[in-house]
């Protein structure tokens, strides 16, 4: 049922983006424009708008290079699954959408990664990380609710932009709840304290707490790293249906939850991106070997 | 050489657990010892000052001047002193305190200056309190022409505490998990919003315990407060910092003239009179119990920020 929705989707959005983005021409074919490429075997009229396009992004932790040279595009409203082995770069390319690194002093990004379609090159010096994180939101991989009541740490992302009405905050946080499946569980408690809950409504509420400020696109962490498998399911649903609202973009170690919940996949491996392809794709056809070996359970 | 290890019989290996395990009641007897020792000891100071001072803990003691006629003589004006320059000394070395500790963790780039700034800060704790006196004398007293008032101990006293807050705000402020920080910036947080709604109200507890230490350590002061001239005989009490009046409260307090509780200590144990020594053991059992006041609120409070933040 789910496929049969996925496929009007794609239908009815227009093939445009693909073909008409603007793309640097310099120097031949670079690493980003084979990875476009693939992209592209996605048929036309399956394909769905762009809203974000990483442009040979680079990465450096003080001299370390942690991204080499990354070119993906990310599709609206979908998700897009980063897998690969430990300190293959994921969180990191992950951490360059919100600008996470600048908090980290003697870090570098080189490379572009716009967001359409108002096209802003995110990892900019120009742009304030704080207007990106404004609009680009994030699950961590541990459940971090602020030590605040369950209401103010939904509430909390309004407050910081200006929003002081009762009501309105109020009409807010209820949706946001009810968009991470979370409201039957604790409308009646609004007022204890967000560490009461369990670690899997925990990370609902942080869902709930990033999706009251109406991202555009939801970054994920490994979210369900520190789950148990029940809540692990439960936060798989969830991220399945947010597909609906927000773009999103999620790390995740294991295969099978990324063939799960994902419609696109990249594998990266050693801060290089190896293949990017629809997920069906990637899991059931890999183009490179090392994909291949991967998925297979050969390393990682 | 393997296979031997595995193939020790079981009652070998319990004479060898039990025989290690002595060692371990060796330790806490001794740590309890060191423990009891040590309360002992001031158990017995309290005790003693309490015994010999009891002929004068009466009320009429805290509402007395001092007197020449050591029977008459009491402590209002030194505590009365004393809780007015504590109070200058919280209201100035809190803000400064916790400004400069949420500066040196939260905003100041690591680099040579900031390693320099930090080891100096935890320097200025080791310093003698006569050295602060000296400072003060020099800088409060006659630059600042404050003169030997409240308002120049209480800022000299300030300048004294002033490492150890630090030192304990930047220890709480540290504490708040790195995953707070990050999920208050993901949110789209300034840095001062993440320090004003996350990380200060998170701390609150340890940096209150901190204050408080500080200022148990400040009321016991002597030496610099003698430095600077505080006097032995006064008696009458400063202007009360509230009025009857709009607007209510008055700073002219600020400028007057100070005893306080270990000056007042001070001044009678060193007279021949023996009766005066009653008073000073009276006084320094009060001193005793306003400190271990308020290092039990010190205590209480940690407890309860620690009951209700627990990461």
């Amino acid at each position: 049922m789910q496929v049969t929705r996925e496929k009007q989707d794609r239908a009815e959005s227009s093939p445009q983006t693909v073909a008409e983005a603007p793309f640097p021409t310099e120097k031949g074919r670079s690493a980003g424009q084979i990875a476009i490429e693939m992209t592209r075997k996605v048929a036309p009229d399956e394909a769905r708008a762009v809203k974000a396009r990483a442009e040979n992004l680079s990465f450096f932790y003080a001299s370390v290079q942690a991204l080499k040279s990354v070119s993906i595009e990310i599709r609206d409203k979908q998700v897009t699954a980063l897998i690969g082995p430990s300190g293959c770069g994921k969180s990191t390319f992950l951490r360059c959408f919100n600008r996470m690194h600048d908090l980290t002093p003697e870090t570098r990004y080189a490379g572009r990664v716009m967001l359409y379609p108002d096209e802003i090159d995110l990892v900019s010096r120009k742009v304030d990380p704080i207007e990106v994180r404004m609009r680009i939101g994030m699950v961590f991989q541990k459940p971090n609710p602020f030590p605040k009541s369950i209401f103010e740490n939904v509430a909390y992302g309004l407050r910081v932009r200006g929003m002081r009405a009762k009501v309105l905050v109020e009409e807010e946080v209820e949706k946001a709840l009810r968009g991470a499946a979370l409201w039957d569980e604790v409308k009646d408690r609004l007022n204890s304290s967000g560490l009461s809950l369990s670690g899997g409504q925990q990370q609902r509420l942080c869902i709930a707490r990033a999706l009251a400020t109406n991202p555009e696109i939801l970054l994920f962490d490994e979210p369900t790293s520190a789950l148990d498998p029940i809540a692990t399911a439960r936060i798989e649903e969830l991220i399945s249906e947010l597909r609906d609202k927000v773009t999103v973009i999620i790390v995740t170690h294991n295969m099978q939850q990324a063939a799960r919940v994902s419609d696109y996949t990249a594998f990266m491996y050693l801060g290089e991106l190896i293949e990017f392809d629809e997920t069906s794709q990637l899991f059931t056809n890999p183009s490179k070997k090392a994909t291949e070996d991967y998925i297979t359970g050969r390393y990682g | 050489m393997n296979a031997a290890v595995i193939s020790v019989p079981a009652d070998s290996i319990r004479a060898g657990v039990s025989r290690r395990k002595i060692l371990d009641r060796v330790f806490v007897m001794i740590g309890l010892c060191f423990l009891f020792g040590a309360l002992l000891i001031l158990v017995i100071l309290f005790l003693d000052l309490v015994r010999d001072g009891s002929a004068k803990l009466t009320w009429d003691f805290l509402t007395s001047f001092p007197s020449r006629n050591a029977g008459r003589a009491g402590i209002l004006s030194a505590w009365v002193g004393t809780s007015l320059i504590m109070l200058v000394t919280a209201a100035v070395a809190m803000p400064v305190g916790v400004a400069a500790a949420v500066y040196l963790e939260e905003y100041a780039p690591k680099n040579w200056m900031t390693a320099v700034i930090e080891i100096n800060v935890t320097n200025l704790a080791g310093v003698p309190s006569i050295i602060y006196g000296l400072l003060a004398l020099g800088l409060f007293v006659y630059q600042f022409n404050l003169g030997q008032s409240i308002a120049a101990a209480g800022l000299t006293l300030a300048l004294l505490i002033l490492p150890i807050v630090i030192v304990a705000t930047r220890e709480a402020v540290r504490a708040v998990p790195r995953e707070i920080r990050e999920a208050a910036y993901a949110l789209g947080a300034t840095r001062w919003e993440v320090t004003a709604h996350h990380v200060l109200p998170y701390s609150v507890g340890g940096i209150l315990t901190g204050m408080i230490i500080g200022l148990s350590r400040a009321i016991g002061e002597t030496a610099p407060l003698i430095t600077i001239g505080a006097l032995s005989f006064i008696a009458f009490l400063p202007e009360s910092p509230f009025s009857s009046e709009f607007p209510f409260f008055s700073f002219a307090w600020l400028s007057e003239a100070f005893t306080a509780m270990p000056i007042q200590m001070f001044n009678w144990v060193s007279r021949p009179d023996p009766a005066f020594q009653v008073n000073a053991a009276a006084a320094g059992a009060i001193l005793l119990g306003m400190t271990l006041l308020m290092n039990g609120i010190a205590i209480y409070v940690r407890y309860r920020y620690r009951k209700k933040i627990n990461w």
